[in-house]
């Protein structure tokens, strides 16, 4: 079986993949990427299931290798990468082989890149899933010297490139509302879809913080609130008035109001906000973000049909030869771009 | 038991994909059991599109896809079976388990229950009898995995969290504010005091049942002495840190 060889890791890499949904009732959010969006370009750059586990990894990636000649794509926030210092294009798939050392830096921006090997990482699954969950002790972050499994690839091309919408920056989030948005006074509620927010240092897969310029947010009976189910994407409004989107790894309750809740088509961009980037949210109606919901599952349906090969630059020709021979071991499909 | 704008039981949306289902803003042994007993209802409707349910302390949530349901479909339904009957007065859970947890009561294993006892009006030999000896029940299980939120204990140990946070209680802490308890399924800063201390793993995901508690489970926590308890740890390979378990019905 191939492994991938951790070299280096960031701080904060983990496999993930949907997560474990179905189990809120016995206290287990449900996890997996943070970024579903990239799990899907990934499996689409490759040609295999988005159900596959793959590499998160926030903020800064680490160096790999692999044990034979491998096909990756690379999605998610943008990091530098490069394979033995030849850089590699990101929203793309690529083949390394053994020897070679792919280097994956720190985001340029947005918070969680991707790393996806053909086959998938094949760890062994816990309560159906291979997704990390720290905050509950499943798992652990990938460390120097892991060598991972990697199921068999079922064949396909590299050398491919996606074009993806930019998701990166901050920028404007829809929200609906949640169980307790009519605990804020309404007065409240537009003076938060009227301030620019900033994503705080302080995030994790639990959640991000976000500051602003005025005063804190306050419902009323904030204090008296009952423990109440939360879900990601939910706002929630600590003591102090700060807000915090809340992320995959969530509690699944909590007595803070929530304010809103970000529409699953929004979740991704809100939660690649990086560490400085700027937010705004909007509420809509159900009506408007159900449509929103409808068009963002049409463009993940539409992905593999997007996926096209990389525009031959006569710089790239010494590595697309080394890459035909690797990749001609790979699949019979694969050809130069 | 109709549905009124404002009033109990009361339906509101919870972001796109979720809908929650209350029946009071504050917890009662009735509103848990009904919430118990429709979220068991709704489980036995299957409804097309939903996903997912679950039961906080005195609501149900259902997660739903809505491309497959239209939103205002399900809330009809859920508003029809809500009409069904007096929910409140529904009966507990079927096959619910009494488990009987050893557990160690202050010393430094467990070092508030000097604090809390003050806080409850008690010596900390009356907070161990009283709490040693009273049942409770699990009135629903989040936060964190297969962690239960029990209740409800005497009146006087409605004594509030504390201000500050406690930065660090352990697995198997046993827990006490507001008339409940919490037995912590892993190591995790909280603001509930730390009275007892149980050998008890509410969370096993390596194991064939990796959430042992279920709502309407009755537990009581015995008290035990500081050696007996490290034998129980010692000896522990499944979880239950020595804990018995009997059917009730």
């Amino acid at each position: 079986m191939s492994e991938l060889i951790v070299i280096r890791s960031g701080p904060a890499v983990t496999v993930q993949d949907g997560g474990r949904p179905g189990l809120l009732a016995e206290g287990l959010s449900r996890g997996g990427a943070a970024d579903p969006d990239a799990l899907a370009e990934g499996a689409a750059l490759l040609g295999q299931s988005p159900d596959l586990a793959a590499l998160e990894m926030a903020g800064y990636g680490g160096a790999f290798a692999v044990t034979s000649a491998t096909r990756l794509a690379l999605t998610g926030a943008p990091m530098r990468a490069d394979v033995d210092g030849r850089p590699v294009a990101w929203n793309g798939s690529h083949v390394i082989g053994p020897g070679q050392v792919l280097t994956i830096g720190g985001c340029e921006r947005g918070a969680y890149g991707y790393l996806h090997l053909a086959g998938g990482i094949a760890t062994a699954p816990v309560l159906g899933s291979r997704a990390a969950h720290l905050v509950a002790g499943i798992g652990a972050a990938v460390a120097a010297g892991a060598r991972l499994p990697l199921g068999s690839d079922s064949g396909g091309h590299a050398g491919m490139i996606l074009d993806v919408e930019e998701r990166f920056s901050g920028g404007e989030i829809r929200i609906v509302h949640s169980a307790q948005t009519a605990l804020f006074p309404q007065a409240e509620r537009e003076r938060f879809t009227a301030t620019e927010f900033v994503r705080d240092d302080r995030a994790n897969r639990m959640g991000m913080r976000l500051t602003m310029a005025g005063a804190g947010f306050s419902a009323e009976g904030q204090l008296s609130i009952l423990s109440e189910v939360i879900v990601p994407g939910d706002i929630q409004v600590t003591g102090d008035g700060t807000p915090f989107v809340l992320l995959p790894e969530c509690q699944t309750t909590g007595g803070y109001p929530r304010i809103g809740t970000v529409i699953p088509a929004d979740l991704p961009r809100a939660a690649q906000a990086g560490p400085g980037a700027r937010l705004r949210f909007r509420f809509v109606g159900l009506e408007e973000a159900l449509a929103a919901e409808r068009q963002h599952r049409a463009v993940v349906r539409s992905l593999s049909q997007r996926v096209r090969p990389a525009i031959r630059d006569p710089r790239d020709i010494p590595d697309l030869l080394s890459y035909t021979l690797i990749g001609g071991m790979i699949s019979a499909q694969d050809e130069e771009p | 038991m109709a549905a009124q704008s404002g009033g109990f039981p009361m339906i509101r949306t919870l972001g796109l994909t979720g809908l929650l289902v209350s029946f009071g803003d504050r917890l009662s042994e009735p509103a848990n059991r009904a919430a118990l007993a429709f979220r068991a209802a709704v489980e036995n409707e299957a409804w097309p599109g939903v996903e997912e349910t679950s039961t906080s302390l005195a609501s149900v949530f259902l997660r739903f896809d809505p491309v497959s349901v239209a939103p205002a479909d399900l809330r009809h339904r859920i508003a029809q079976l809500l009409a069904a009957r007096d929910w409140l007065a529904a009966p507990l859970p079927a096959n619910r388990r009494r488990w009987r947890i050893p557990t160690v009561y202050g010393t430094d294993l467990a070092p508030q229950l000097h604090e809390a006892a003050a806080a409850a009006g008690m010596s900390p030999e009356d907070a161990i009898a009283e709490l040693s000896r009273t049942t409770v029940r699990v009135l629903t299980i989040g936060f964190a995995p297969g962690q239960p939120y029990l209740g409800e204990l005497p009146p006087a140990w409605d004594i509030p969290r504390q201000v500050a946070l406690t930065r660090r209680v352990p697995e198997g802490a046993l827990v006490v504010a507001i008339r409940q308890f919490v037995l912590f399924s892993a190591a995790t800063p909280t603001g509930w005091r730390h009275i007892g201390q149980t050998a008890f793993r509410a969370f096993r995901p390596e194991s064939a049942e990796p959430f042992p508690l279920r709502p309407g489970d009755e537990l009581i926590f015995p008290a035990i002495g500081r050696e007996e308890y490290e034998a129980l740890r010692a000896a522990d390979t499944t979880g239950d840190g020595g804990a018995e378990r009997e059917l009730i019905g």
